[in-house]
């Protein structure tokens, strides 16, 4: 066979590229306890991976908290897909993930199923991000807007439909409002914003809200548009718009978002404001099992706030992952992850609450 | 086994007979005809293995269905009780799949037309090409080109439709709102559906038999008499089958649309209001924060596309299966 002057250093070079590949370091799957040299005080490091799925909600956070973790930690590799709640809680009863991101907290057939999954202790519900949802809109010339539940309820239930509807201008006395017919915008798919927004329209607005909190919007008229970021993008987009989306989508997308006003004066959408609603929830759940009840109706913090839950196993999980999954929420619960969040909409959990948390991240085994 | 050519049905020296069905005894054409067979056969069990998930996955929401589910419109299987009902998805479904097939087929067999029979050389294959590049383009771009680009741009085109149209009920819009709407769903799919069509229908025309041609242009025919009499009848099959597979494009289009509408579970037959949703765009938009229930009813809805399509597809076989008699090119 003849083989040219030039064949011949090609193969030499791609034999050379494939040996060379073999030199790099290997992957890892085993778990091992060494900290590595040079990362963060509060991290301590183990190597390994783990896969998460779940919550849309707190992507964002979570994308921000593998990357610092992976970057301090050299060995460790934290893979979080957001799928949606739904998703990650069964991809995580199927075993597929060490834990969940849940914008709401196990319950019924999921618990048990879950608890069937942790083969020797229950799955528990750890809150680890708190969000605000707002009122984000576009109206050229009002710079700030003060809507009460009820008002807020009118809107996007369609019986307030034009922008200087008197309810609204008695809010806000002294700002000009356009005669211009609301375009409302509403989550096309289901989504744990939907449901918690509805939840706290339904607790905070009384008879002007019929609807029962659902991820599905039921409410009448109004366009729907898919994700976060298609709200989003269809208020920034269309004059004389208003629409719900997580605070951290209307900092992204410079959105103006409405005050809301529960009776005891306006307040303003703020990561600060939202983390007082978070602290003064009612806690529940047996354990180490923390579930949130929310106070919708509190004038003191912004009211309408959703809280995204850690779910997995208190005991039980497979050894390989407990390392890497305790390391990782420990992380994730100390002051420095917390800290993180304002800056991206996020609302942090602090007080007694992050306690609880961390004790109950301690507690896995 | 001989190497050796036999005639069906001769008697070789050796006294064996060679088979008289016809089927040559040589191996690779038996290995050949085994394999054909064996991808028929595959397809078959494909499709059947899927009939049987669809409806073997769909039971349990059927049984706990508190509504009637072909007439109810509101989508709640994850409620306590469920309650669900397809008659909003087919609505919507077929509005936008009508609505493309009117816009597409028409222009799709004009460009093909055109191509084959029309165009020089030079021009043909360019817009050929840049036909066939329209189908490689993925849907999803399709569906932020159309929130994006296209809404914007016809608002203009809406409004005087509803203006000078709204005698037809179906062009009424009572809101002033004329974005995420059936209208614009089925123009975009209509684009998106274009590609299939004009490329097959290519194909059909360019295969038309050239005597045929040549006769009608001899006999004194036009060059759109020609067309009418010499390749029409010859390509309508082709041209039925064209548009099925568009059809069967537009009717599964997924995130296109789940993008594009605005969801609501309704029948509202004023089509440039926002509003409306299909099957796939449903599947698309409701599967990750899905119960138990809600699965199973997405499935459900599935079974019901699967078999709106069989019916479609079997619709138009038995329509080319009878023009073809008459097709005047047997």
């Amino acid at each position: 066979m003849n083989i040219t002057g030039k064949a011949r250093l090609a193969a030499i070079t791609i034999v050379g590229a494939i040996a060379l590949t073999a030199c790099g370091s290997d992957g890892g799957t085993s778990a091992s306890g060494t900290s590595s040299a040079g990362g963060s005080s509060s991290v301590n490091c183990v190597s390994g991976s783990i896969k998460a799925s779940g919550s849309t909600a707190q992507k964002n956070a979570m994308a921000d908290w593998t990357n610092a973790y992976q970057q301090a930690c050299s060995g460790a590799t934290i893979d979080y897909q957001a799928n949606g709640s739904g998703a990650g809680i069964k991809d995580f009863i199927n075993k597929q993930t060490a834990f969940a991101g849940s914008d709401s907290a196990l319950k019924d057939q999921d618990k048990t199923d879950a608890d069937a999954r942790c083969a020797s202790g229950p799955a528990i519900d750890i809150p680890m991000v708190g969000g605000a949802i707002v009122a984000a809109y576009n109206v050229s010339g009002v710079d700030k807007l003060i809507l009460t539940p009820e008002l807020i309820a009118g809107i996007f239930s369609n019986s307030i439909t034009k922008w200087n509807d008197p309810k609204i201008a008695a809010a806000n006395a002294g700002v000009t409002l356009p005669d211009a017919t609301i375009a409302q915008f509403h989550r096309s798919d289901s989504s744990g914003t939907t449901d918690n927004w509805t939840k706290y329209l339904k607790a905070a607005a009384g008879s002007a809200w019929t609807f029962d909190h659902a991820k599905d919007w039921k409410a009448p008229g109004g366009q729907g548009a898919k994700g976060n970021d298609g709200v989003g993008a269809a208020i920034k987009s269309t004059p004389n718009s208003i629409g719900y989306v997580e605070l951290s989508f209307a900092l992204n997308n410079k959105l103006s978002t409405a005050w809301v006003d529960n009776g005891g004066g306006a307040i303003e959408p703020t990561s600060a404001n939202a983390a007082k609603t978070v602290a003064s929830a009612t806690v529940g759940g047996s354990g180490n099992d923390i579930v949130l009840t929310i106070d919708y109706k509190t004038t003191t913090g912004y009211p309408a706030v959703l809280v995204t839950y850690e779910i997995t196993c208190e005991k039980g999980l497979d050894s390989a992952l407990v390392p890497l999954t305790k390391s990782f929420l420990t992380y994730t619960a100390s002051d420095e992850a917390q800290g993180k969040l304002s800056s991206t909409g996020y609302v942090p959990i602090t007080g007694d609450l992050l306690t609880k948390v961390r004790a109950s991240v301690a507690s896995i085994s | 086994m001989s190497t050796t050519l036999e005639p069906a049905g001769a008697t070789a020296p050796d006294g064996t007979t060679a088979d008289i069905k016809g089927a040559s005894v040589r191996r690779g054409d038996r290995v050949f005809v085994g394999l054909s067979r064996g991808s028929g056969i595959l397809i078959l069990v494909t499709m059947a293995a899927i009939a049987v998930f669809l409806i073997w996955k769909s039971i349990p929401s059927l049984q706990a269905n508190t509504a009637n589910f072909f007439t109810t419109t509101e989508w709640a299987p994850d409620a306590k009780p469920a309650y669900f009902g397809i008659a909003a998805l087919v609505f919507g479904t077929v509005m936008t799949a009508l609505i493309a097939m009117v816009l597409a087929v028409p222009v799709g067999i004009g460009i093909a037309l055109f191509i084959a029979h029309y165009a020089s050389k030079r021009l043909a294959s360019t817009l050929g090409f840049v036909t066939d590049l329209l189908a490689a383009v993925p849907s999803i771009i399709f569906g932020m080109w159309g929130i994006q680009f296209l809404t914007p741009q016809l608002q203009g085109f809406m409004q005087w439709l509803t203006t000078y149209f709204s005698w037809i009920p179906l062009f009424q819009n009572d809101l002033g709102i004329y974005t995420r709407s059936i209208m614009i769903a089925g123009i975009v799919l209509a684009i998106m559906v274009l590609p299939t069509i004009s490329a097959i229908t290519r194909e059909v025309f360019v295969q038309a038999p050239r005597m045929h041609i040549e006769a009608a242009l001899a006999l004194g025919a036009t060059r759109w008499e020609m067309v009418r009499m010499a390749i029409f009848p010859f390509a309508r099959p082709g041209m039925i089958s064209a548009s099925m597979l568009g059809l069967g494009r537009a009717l599964g289009e997924t995130i296109a649309v789940a993008l594009l509408l605005s969801a609501t579970y309704d029948i509202n037959w004023h089509i440039t209001e926002p509003g409306g949703i299909t099957f796939a765009a449903n599947i698309a938009l409701k599967w990750n924060e899905a119960g138990t229930i809600g699965l199973s009813a997405l499935v459900a809805s599935g079974l019901v596309l699967f078999v709106i399509t069989l019916a479609v597809n079997m619709a138009a076989r038995l329509i080319i299966a009878r023009r073809s008699d008459f097709s005047g090119a047997n």
